[in-house]
């Protein structure tokens, strides 16, 4: 994907373009399950989680960070991130609508710039506080 | 209370293949739209050897093995008990689909907090490839709930 986001493009404060998506459903759950590798039952599995403590079945935190990714490689390509992270600050329930929103906080020698980037459900909880550093043209 | 004297033990390397099959199940799970992530020809159009990893699939290639949940299991936590806490990657080369990875995983560190109700453990990652390319790190850090 081409992308025409330079370094002397962006100034600090910008926003990237905001990514909702798909309301997370039990089926999304079992295929990241199977696609992801990470078959954990407290998220595919309603007797396990309830066992555990949990009200039901509850989002794994890497679709979220893999969510988050979608926002930064739909922003610039994916070989100009250099660094991601992010924080779990709450477990995403079941039927979650996830919005990942960023912006620029800094911009660094070595055409780098820093990113504050989140992801929220559909009431406005944060559920990943997350950074990345990108390099940019 | 788990065993402090797995902080600075390695955990045995896997290698595994990275198959253009399950990159493009990656993305459907994932709802990736982005041709690049599930079609060859439109990777190598934008300068990928072939179908690229996304950025967050280190973490699935680590769980590729006969226990998922290794470090975990050899520390005798329990699974019902884990929560993620923190993730963190760097990236170097990329890695796409053809690559063969090696993973190397080191426990940074063990502590906890209120008293040992909650305690963490801090699991960092290197990744090279087959021709000894440094693909970069992920640091996961998950939290036991004791209480």
């Amino acid at each position: 994907m081409m992308s025409d986001v330079t370094f002397d493009s962006i100034e600090v404060g910008d926003s990237l373009p905001a990514l909702t998506q798909r309301e997370i459903s039990r089926t999304t759950l079992a295929l990241f399950a199977g696609a992801s590798g990470d078959h954990n039952p407290i998220h595919i599995d309603i007797d396990f989680a309830k066992a555990a403590g949990m009200p039901d079945v509850f989002a794994h935190g890497m679709l979220n960070m893999t969510y988050l990714g979608h926002l930064l490689t739909a922003w610039v390509p994916q070989s100009a991130v250099r660094e991601f992270s992010t924080r779990f600050v709450a477990i995403t329930q079941i039927h979650a609508e996830v919005t990942c929103t960023g912006r620029v906080v800094e911009k660094r020698e070595g055409n780098l710039v820093a990113l504050e980037i989140e992801a929220t459900d559909q009431n406005g909880e944060v559920k990943l506080a997350g950074k990345a550093l990108v390099e940019l043209p | 209370m788990i065993d402090r004297t797995f902080i600075g033990r390695s955990f045995a390397p896997l290698t595994v293949a990275v198959e253009a099959g399950r990159l493009r199940a990656f993305a459907s799970a994932t709802n990736q739209r982005d041709p690049i992530y599930r079609d060859r020809i439109a990777a190598q159009a934008a300068g990928y050897r072939d179908i690229p990893a996304p950025l967050t699939f280190l973490f699935t290639l680590d769980l590729e093995r006969e226990d998922p949940f290794y470090f975990i299991n050899e520390m005798k936590i329990e699974l019902a008990r884990v929560l993620h806490g923190e993730q963190a990657f760097t990236y170097g080369a990329p890695i796409c689909a053809g690559d063969e990875v090696t993973l190397t995983s080191t426990v940074e560190d063990i502590f906890d907090k209120k008293g040992g109700a909650l305690e963490f453990v801090t699991l960092k990652t290197h990744a090279t490839n087959q021709l000894g390319k440094d693909l970069g790190t992920m640091t996961r850090s998950i939290v036991v709930r004791n209480a």
